[in-house]
């Protein structure tokens, strides 16, 4: 953003938080019915948001619903703080809720708005986290209409998602969904829990705090409560895992920065095709790297 | 305990608006199904019979004559104008038409099962053989991965397919494979009432006999009931104990098979058999 623009919050009439009232009040109804039926996606009037379709609109209309003056918010995006749509959002939000707090650290925040993670730190009943949703529906892979879709999810008609888990054993030898895996929540509807990766979806088992998913340009809001049942779709016999990072003779790779070895890492391959490891949490690496107490 | 399973009553099927002359003025005695005042199409009328456990039931007569929309309106794949069936499946007893929508899918995925002549309306060709009849087996609640394959390599064994193909995509089998896939996925929930369209339309004559074979050993292995649905006499003479002929949405004659091949009474079946003979 130019950093010479600032937006005419009064001459524009902007009330706080980007929407009128109406819009704000409209969503956190929906996060309600949302909470109410974990798991379903409840449809909302997706408002234009001024940014791109896909950009977290979705998330950003739940987080600025919620906002209230006495609120920290972090952005994440892929882990990281400073990453280009990280701080955009960010900037943003502190532009139009004057008096709002940012922070980076994990503990600090109550709320989270973030794309693609879930911080490693454990969070707490008193935070929420937003994550950003591009597709909404876990069946959109195994079943075209919409309308179908509906009557799956009413009947907790899964078989079709498991067949298709059925044929990644048939031909991989194990289930190769990396992020976006099928979460099944409170025992009913299966969502898509962003494209987090497989490593975070534990973390929405019984999570402390609330979990709240908005696709903006899909229009829906849906929600994990806390201590909800949150179960990954799999077979009776064959368990669900998690990436290990382990190399061929089976040692696990640590962060090139912090050392930590019990944290998801992202890969990097240098122009000599030296691949590194590095934490993807960019919070909790620093921390690590502060305290020097990296596992 | 009675062995009955199915009970059809008055079951009829108007395609269009309908009048109150439609029926009375289309069957066999018109020589149309078409109603002349309001052009409605009268697929079924007054369709009548009971089905017994174990029993198959042959439906035969020429294209448009009702046959298939029948077994369609008991498969739930189109809703009757109005008729009952009834279920019976064990101590339960069902009214087909008045279960919901989400009873009636319950009901087609885990107690029927459905071949239908063209394999691309049975089988899904994105996925595996076995992913085929691992996808009934899970509609049934089954979630053991190492006991759905069995399974499905159990069915495929039994119907005769190469375990060797069962990973493999059903568009690089044969017809007749294909069919035989489709019986195998059909049977994977055990279903005490399976419909057979045409399964052996477009089949070369050995593959038809191997597929009729088949079905007679599941019929005795399982006790299944089944209705088979065909315009060919041969596959009747073959499986089916009795026999409803269907002419322009009526049910003409209907008896024991081998009456109504040796002594056909309706004129229309009589040239039916002497054609064939």
């Amino acid at each position: 953003m130019n950093s010479n623009y600032e937006l005419p919050l009064e001459d524009a009439g902007y009330s706080f938080g980007f929407l009128d009232e109406y819009a704000k009040k409209e969503v956190r109804r929906c996060i309600l019915k949302a909470i109410a039926i974990p798991g379903y996606q409840t449809p909302y009037a997706s408002r234009e948001m001024p940014m791109g379709r896909g950009f977290g609109t979705g998330g950003l209309q739940i987080t600025l619903s919620l906002i209230g003056v006495q609120d920290t918010l972090k952005v994440i995006d892929q882990g990281s703080d400073d990453s280009v749509n990280a701080v955009n959002l960010r900037q943003f939000v502190q532009l139009t809720c004057p008096g709002v707090d940012v922070t980076e650290k994990t503990e600090e925040a109550s709320l989270l708005q973030s794309r693609h993670r879930i911080p490693e730190k454990p969070l707490t009943e008193a935070q929420i986290l937003i994550l950003q949703v591009p597709y909404p529906d876990a069946l959109v892979v195994v079943e075209a209409s919409e309308a179908r879709r509906k009557i799956m999810h009413a009947e907790a008609d899964y078989s079709r998602l498991l067949v298709k888990l059925y044929e990644d054993i048939v031909h991989f030898d194990e289930i190769t969904i990396s992020h976006r895996y099928p979460t099944r929540i409170n025992g009913h509807y299966v969502i898509d829990p962003s494209p987090i990766p497989r490593w975070d979806v534990p973390k929405l088992h019984q999570s402390k705090a609330l979990v709240l998913l908005g696709a903006g340009r899909e229009k829906k809001i849906y929600a994990v409560p806390p201590y909800t049942l949150a179960e990954p779709l799999v077979f009776d016999d064959i368990a669900f895992r998690v990436e290990d990072f382990r190399d061929a003779t089976g040692v696990r790779h640590a962060c090139r920065c912090c050392g930590s070895t019990v944290s998801f890492l992202d890969e990097f391959s240098n122009d000599q095709g030296m691949v590194a490891y590095q934490c993807s949490d960019s919070a909790y690496c620093e921390e690590q790297q502060q305290t020097g107490s990296a596992a | 305990m009675s062995r009955k399973i199915l009970e059809v009553r008055g079951l009829s099927r108007i395609h269009g608006k309908g009048c109150p002359l439609c029926t009375q003025h289309t069957g066999p005695e018109f020589d149309t199904n078409i109603c002349p005042f309001c052009g409605s199409v009268v697929a079924a009328h007054d369709i009548n019979f009971d089905l017994y456990r174990g029993e198959i039931l042959g439906i035969i007569g020429e294209s448009g004559s009702g046959k298939s929309s029948t077994v369609k309106m008991l498969y739930f794949d189109d809703a009757p104008t109005f008729g009952q069936a009834t279920f019976f499946d064990g101590a339960e007893q069902h009214d087909l038409f008045s279960l919901n929508a989400a009873q009636q899918r319950s009901m087609r995925n885990k107690r029927f099962g459905m071949v239908y002549q063209n394999p691309h309306m049975g089988l899904n060709f994105q996925i595996s053989a076995g992913g085929n009849i691992a996808e009934r087996l899970l509609m049934s609640d089954l979630k053991h991965y190492a006991e759905i394959r069995r399974r499905a390599g159990e069915l495929l064994s039994r119907t005769e397919v190469s375990l060797a193909r069962i990973d493999q995509n059903p568009k690089t089998f044969s017809g007749g494979m294909q069919q035989r896939v489709q019986i195998a996925k059909a049977l994977a929930t055990r279903p005490p009432l399976l419909f057979l369209d045409e399964v052996t339309t477009g089949l070369d004559l050995s593959v038809q006999a191997a597929i009729l074979d088949l079905i007679l050993e599941i019929q005795n292995e399982l006790d299944t009931a089944m209705i088979v649905v065909t315009h060919d006499l041969g596959v009747i003479r073959l499986l089916a104990g009795r026999t409803l002929v269907m002419k322009h949405g009526r049910v003409i004659e209907s008896g024991l098979t081998d009456q109504i091949l040796e002594d056909p009474q309706h004129a229309y079946t009589q040239r039916l058999v002497a054609s064939a003979l």
